[in-house]
């Protein structure tokens, strides 16, 4: 039993990582195989699975209700993101200059990122309702505007089912935005400022270009998160149908239904692998991004 | 009360008072929840914020003639669960990849990073048939058993035993102490605040799950509150005060943890954008 220290500590790491290591190869490595194999076979989960080879995925292209279901999935991440990133952005600028009741203002718009969304959503839900019930088009009326549609509308619905998401992410983004711009050095600004530099030179010319790698790092997490979007659209449409006319469902309900409500196994499957797909270039761009920065 | 040092610019008192009203915006849904969930039915639809008569029936409702409380109590087995889990394992591999250097250690940690390029919505099929042959659909363990480690944990457990001196771990070595008490009494002392923000995410996380419990669940007794409370409000769809009373249900214990460790979650945010 004469071990060198080495050995003995390869050892201990081995009885550290070797339960863990089992885990992640059990439950995340062997379902991913799963899951591209499975897209590859026409399975209605309790049958034989019968390999098909790539026809889920012909089917899927050929399908107007998919193209449908992706186009929706990219209105979400197009509309989500630029408006989401500019109000945080915002929000961010002004409030990081305020000392009085900072901490108060933060959490106000902190909170919504912590809430449950499904819970989230039904309050949207209700305040979205035609009136006497839904706050909005209540209030609307007190004012004498027009009513509003929204979750019954195929032109309005979308946005409607967008905006508590966009609203539970917001506090996310503002922090994030405030410790970026926290990081920049303050003798850019003095220079600046020395310089003869406006406000808006400087927000352009120093403070943009500073936060770059924070908005790549935004840009790629709520890309991320409108593109899985799914808690509001199942609890804000009619029986989570993403209705009306599958006007607001995004791809994650798509694939929910095809496997759970359908059975199509298969299908499903190959429509994760479009939904991974999809987020490895998200992820490609990034990295991509930040490499031409150190460059 | 307050001292002015010096004379506040108008322009200032706009800038606040704007973002005053964004951060009233922000909080609008939440102060509206709560509002609905103490007021009786006819009540809602006007927009006082305090009924005159406030009553806690829905409450006293929802806790008594429903499955509320059943999938509360759900929830809070699968959320501290998975966080014990996930803190316990996570910090030890964490450790073992920063501090040990062993043949594979490369290959290891490029294996385990590479599972957070796997979105969980590709998870769920195989997850389902697996639970489902090993008979685990709606059981506690179906619920819980795909989020008992994360690949994020495990790097953010390593960068933070990456900053712990190797001289504190030899010192105790030549003491003789074994390697697991250096782990356990050195080591993991020194990354506190790490382990308290991977800890507060990952029961948030758990807490507002929704896609894998609304799968692995067809039992009511075996919901947790954001499935309970969607079954629930499809029932109950004209009833808004109730739904409210659930939703606010949901949202009380992020509420609490938002309260008591409010310092700690800004800062974990920052740490590494964590949650999802």
């Amino acid at each position: 039993m004469n071990k060198t220290l080495a050995q003995k500590k390869a050892m201990w790491a081995w009885a550290f990582i070797s339960v863990p290591l089992l885990y992640f190869v059990l439950v995340r490595f062997y379902p991913t195989l799963d899951a591209f194999s499975i897209s590859l076979t026409d399975w209605n989960i309790v049958g034989e699975k019968r390999f098909v080879g790539l026809d889920n995925f012909i089917a899927l292209f050929s399908d107007p209700v998919f193209w449908i279901v992706l186009g929706n999935t990219f209105e979400y991440i197009l509309l989500g993101v630029p408006v989401s990133l500019l109000l945080s952005f915002i929000i961010a600028y002004y409030l990081d200059q305020i000392r009085f009741g900072h901490g108060f203002l933060r959490a106000c718009y902190f909170i919504p990122f912590l809430t449950t969304a499904a819970a989230m959503a039904w309050v949207w839900r209700w305040f979205y309702q035609p009136v006497p019930i839904g706050m909005i088009n209540l209030a609307l009326g007190q004012m004498g505007i027009v009513q509003m549609e929204f979750l019954r509308s195929t032109t309005q619905a979308l946005p409607a089912v967008l905006a508590p998401a966009i609203w539970a992410g917001l506090g996310f983004q503002i922090v994030i935005f405030i410790a970026g711009l926290r990081a920049i050095p303050g003798t850019y600004y003095e220079a600046a400022r020395v310089d003869g530099a406006g406000a808006w030179q400087i927000l352009s010319e120093i403070t943009l270009p500073q936060l770059r790698p924070t908005i790549i790092f935004l840009v790629v997490i709520s890309s991320i998160g409108f593109l899985r979007i799914f808690d509001q659209v199942y609890n804000m449409t009619q029986e989570g149908e993403g209705g009306p006319l599958n006007a607001t469902r995004p791809l994650v309900l798509h694939i929910y239904k095809a496997a759970f409500d359908d059975f199509e196994m298969g299908m499903a499957a190959a429509q994760t692998v479009v939904l991974f797909v999809i987020l490895s270039v998200i992820t490609l761009i990034q990295l991509r991004a930040l490499k031409n920065d150190k460059d | 009360m307050i001292k002015i040092k010096k004379p506040v610019s108008p322009k200032k008192i706009i800038i606040w008072t704007l973002l005053f009203i964004g951060a009233v915006l922000m909080m609008t849904p939440i102060i509206f929840m709560f509002s609905a969930s103490f007021k009786y039915n006819d009540q809602i639809y006007d927009l006082t914020l305090i009924s005159s008569e406030p009553t806690l029936s829905n409450y006293i409702y929802l806790l008594g003639n429903t499955e509320f409380l059943l999938w509360f109590i759900n929830s809070a087995i699968v959320a501290i669960i998975t966080t014990l889990s996930v803190l316990f394992f996570d910090s030890m591999v964490g450790y073992a990849l920063a501090k040990f250097d062993f043949r594979g250690r490369k290959i290891v940690f490029f294996l385990i990073l590479s599972t957070l390029m796997i979105p969980t919505e590709m998870l769920v099929i195989p997850w389902y048939i697996l639970a489902r042959d090993l008979g685990l659909l709606n059981s506690y363990i179906g619920l819980i058993f795909p989020g008992l480690m994360t690949g994020f944990g495990v790097f953010l457990m390593k960068q933070f035993f990456e900053s712990v001196p190797d001289d504190y771990l030899d010192a105790a070595r030549v003491d003789g102490v074994s390697e697991f008490r250096i782990y356990t009494d050195v080591a993991l002392p020194l990354v506190v605040p790490a382990l308290s923000a991977l800890a507060i995410f990952t029961f948030l996380g758990n807490w507002t799950a929704f896609l894998w419990p609304l799968i692995v669940t067809s039992e009511a007794g075996l919901y947790t509150v954001p499935v309970g409370l969607a079954s629930f409000s499809g029932e109950f769809t004209s009833e808004w005060e109730m739904i409210m009373t659930g939703a606010a249900v949901a949202t009380i214990p992020t509420l609490i943890v938002f309260l008591a460790l409010q310092r700690y979650i800004i800062r974990g945010v920052i740490l590494g954008g964590l949650k999802g």
